[in-house]
């Protein structure tokens, strides 16, 4: 097929679950291509020579080439092709923001003048890793003999599972250890079922378990074991604790009940199954819930709410809908659920009875000024303009910094002013000789896969350390 | 793993386990607290770490049937296991010579309060307890309590045992009868932390007290332990679990303990009615 045939074709629309149908359940949203849809969305791709997409992926997939396989009708090539680089192609198929990365610059896009029209690159790479797991089609790679290293990784979020795979691979042994009784980091407590079904996080991780990776659950490191001794028994640590410290607004009213933190809200769901409604962990079923913020842990604990049973959810974010960080498919999707978006507004109080419990919140109108450091227009208070919106749950969803957990029990350990882990920008190397840090507790609150692009990394340079320390003892 | 060697009954529902936990009983010190899911579809819940022994490698733990959980707890027998624990959890007790050091302890909080008078009495303070029990079958760990101690006091609210009364008038009759305290610790029911509290603080003795507030992760990423403490908002799970008593707003934290109250007694009753165990299903604080 030539190019101005494959210019022709339209976007394979993917299926999903209706709105109306989906908020009373926790399953996944899109159905996933079939075969045939996938065909047809691969032949979209023009495998341009400068492959602007792979550009622009953090991790570099090899993107025209797994599209190709697809085509070819190989999906075994085309998995093995993604594997090359990313250890998560159905998480990242998944949760990845596409429209900023890889499919922001595709020709096919920009030949339409509309990023919308880009080849589909998460859908397909979700295709071949959903293929490949339902098919129980993961290789085994051949591992080499043991190094005789061993490597120590805190957490078992996205960046510590990257560094995870990749030593197992180069013949190191590896354990893991995680502070909650399930793996995952944040693929498990915090993205919903409904974005991204647990059951393909704990098949990655009995995969990397199959390869010899040891996982430790129960062990907070700093607690249970100091870093001292992590530090003893192991040849290098690295740190991937991620951003789980929720930031609160500090205004008046936070202390109710009914008052959340996203993190709180989205574990009590995901990780310890409170939308079951036998659960033993128990959750406040909102009838009218505001969530207060507009990135995608705001998107999700909405859309959560939803499904908890609330007749009326709101997200409050106090710019515009331009300025919002939540990805558009998220917020299309959470549109199209029925949830309203406040903009320009932002929480003074949050309103509560006699008894202790939210009834609402009082809430300043903005609008926009000058722009402020992070380039978006600075929201200001409009003078006299205040409103009450009423509510019995209230999820505070305005971002989470670096987990101080870890830094605290590494005194040496260099920080910046956001409580993130300084680390050499090549290397992801600590400023304590051994121990290297990546994901979330080095980037602040990112995204999945620049922690496993920096896990990458880490694992590059933790590869060489150990080989390059092998080799002086020898010397 | 998490195996229970040991299963003892201390009282009205109240057990003593004595665990496998060669990590945590290495490295756990008074104050600290672990999380447990009993079963793998089980809440997590906090529970103190009573004392430890690193050269068996167990840690104890003290359990009050109260709700589903701990009722599912109170059903394990030596042999079996706690499907999960992690800890220890939170900053250790602050322990040093204080002087004279009074510890007081309401209920299930003298499960944690004695291996932190028994660091203090370790530390050359001079230990003064006072219990306090509703009625003599909920008092526990007496004699525990009193080979940590140089003198003891147990009130009791019925006078069932000991002095009849709260512990609040036994403070101020030992204060009045010119004792000196330096230091007091205090760990029990919420509203027994709080008038202990505004008591101390009007006589002016320096007092720590030992947070409960519900808790997931117990690593300072769900915040659902916040409590306000100076004005600041403070995680129990990481700043904590003990705090300056008197810059404790204790209305709050009180109040917020009582979220899930009629979720938790509708999955008692649920329970109940499914196993009908004959547990004593009555409340005890």
């Amino acid at each position: 097929m030539n190019a101005a045939d494959r210019l022709k074709l339209p976007p394979v629309v993917m299926p999903e679950q209706e709105p109306a149908e989906r908020i009373h359940n926790v399953r996944e949203v899109p159905f996933g291509f079939t075969p045939e849809m996938a065909l047809q969305e691969a032949q979209r791709c023009l495998h341009c020579t400068n492959q602007p997409c792979v550009k622009g992926c953090p991790v570099g997939v090899h993107i025209p080439d797994f599209i190709q396989a697809i085509e070819s009708g190989d999906y075994l090539a085309g998995i093995g092709i993604i594997k090359q680089t990313n250890l998560l192609p159905a998480v990242c198929g998944r949760v990845c923001p596409q429209e900023d990365q890889c499919q922001k610059d595709c020709t096919v896009g920009k030949a339409h003048r509309d990023i919308g029209q880009a080849v589909q690159v998460g859908q397909l790479e979700r295709f071949l890793a959903d293929w490949e797991r339902e098919n129980h089609a993961a290789v085994i790679p051949q591992i080499p003999p043991t190094s005789g290293k061993r490597v120590a990784v805190i957490g078992s979020g996205p960046a510590g599972l990257t560094v995870a795979g990749d030593l197992i691979k180069l013949g190191h042994a590896v354990t893991v250890f995680e502070a909650l009784h399930m793996p995952g980091g944040v693929l498990g407590y915090g993205i919903p079922e409904f974005r991204l079904p647990k059951e393909i996080v704990y098949q990655e991780v009995a995969y990397l378990t199959r390869l010899g990776v040891d996982f430790q659950y129960n062990t907070v490191i700093g607690k249970s074991l100091t870093v001292d001794e992590v530090r003893k028994d192991y040849d290098a640590v690295f740190i991937g604790s991620g951003a789980g410290l929720p930031n609160f607004l500090h205004i008046p009213g936070e202390s109710l009940l009914g008052v959340y933190s996203a993190n709180e809200y989205l574990t009590r769901a995901n990780l310890m199954h409170a939308y079951n409604e036998d659960s033993d962990t128990p959750i406040l079923r909102g009838k009218s819930v505001a969530v207060l913020g507009g990135g995608n842990v705001a998107m999700d604990s909405a859309r959560t709410a939803l499904r908890l049973g609330a007749h009326r959810v709101m997200v409050l974010y106090r710019r515009s809908e331009e300025e919002m960080p939540a990805r558009k498919e998220e917020y299309h999707h959470a549109i199209q659920e029925g949830i309203e978006f406040h903009f320009l507004e932002n929480p003074l109080e949050i309103l509560g009875n006699d008894a202790g419990w939210v009834t609402g919140l009082t809430v300043q109108k903005m609008q926009l000024g000058e722009p402020d450091a992070s380039g978006r227009r600075r929201p200001l208070p409009i003078p006299g303009q205040t409103s009450s919106v009423s509510a019995d749950v209230v999820v505070v969803a305005i971002g989470n910094n670096p987990n101080p957990l870890i830094p605290a029990a590494l005194p040496g350990l260099q920080m910046n002013k956001h409580g993130g882990i300084v680390t050499d920008e090549e290397t992801m190397e600590t400023s304590v000789p051994g121990v290297f840090a990546g994901g979330d507790i080095v980037l602040g609150a990112a995204t999945v896969i620049l922690a496993m692009g920096q896990g990458r990394q880490a694992a590059r340079a933790i590869h060489a350390w150990l080989t390059r320390t092998t080799e002086t003892a020898k010397g | 793993m998490n195996t229970i060697r040991k299963r003892e009954e201390l009282g009205c529902n109240v057990i003593r386990y004595v665990v496998d936990a060669p990590i945590i009983a290495a490295h756990r010190k008074p104050g600290q607290f672990v999380i447990i899911r009993v079963t793998d579809h089980s809440e997590r819940i906090p529970l103190t770490i009573a004392d430890a022994n690193p050269d068996t490698g167990t840690i104890s733990l003290i359990v009050q049937s109260v709700g589903k959980t701990t009722r599912e707890m109170a059903m394990l027998k030596p042999g079996d296991a706690i499907h999960d624990i992690v800890g220890p959890l939170g900053r250790p007790t602050h322990i040093q010579q204080f002087g004279t050091v009074l510890c007081v302890g309401g209920g299930i909080g003298i499960a944690p309060l004695y291996p932190i008078a028994k660091g203090m009495k370790e530390a050359g303070n001079h230990v003064i307890t006072i219990l306090g029990a509703r009625t003599r079958d909920l008092l526990i760990l007496e004699d525990d309590m009193r080979s940590v101690s140089d003198e003891i006091i147990v009130t009791t609210d019925d006078g069932s045992y000991g002095t009849k009364g709260l512990v609040t008038d036994a403070i101020r009759s030992l204060v009045s009868g010119g004792t000196h305290i330096d230091q007091a610790v205090v760990i029990g029911p919420p509203l027994m932390m709080k008038f202990t509290s505004l008591l101390t603080k009007e006589l002016g003795i320096p007092t720590m007290a030992s947070l409960n507030p519900i808790m997931i992760d117990g690593t300072g990423m769900c915040g659902g332990c916040r409590v306000t403490v100076g004005g600041e908002v403070k995680f129990a799970c990481v700043d904590g679990p003990e705090f300056d008593a008197h810059q404790v707003d204790w209305d709050s934290m009180i109040r917020r303990l009582g979220t899930y109250r009629t979720a938790e007694q509708a999955a008692a009753e649920r329970y109940d009615h499914q196993c009908r165990v004959g547990l004593d299903a009555k409340e005890s604080r």
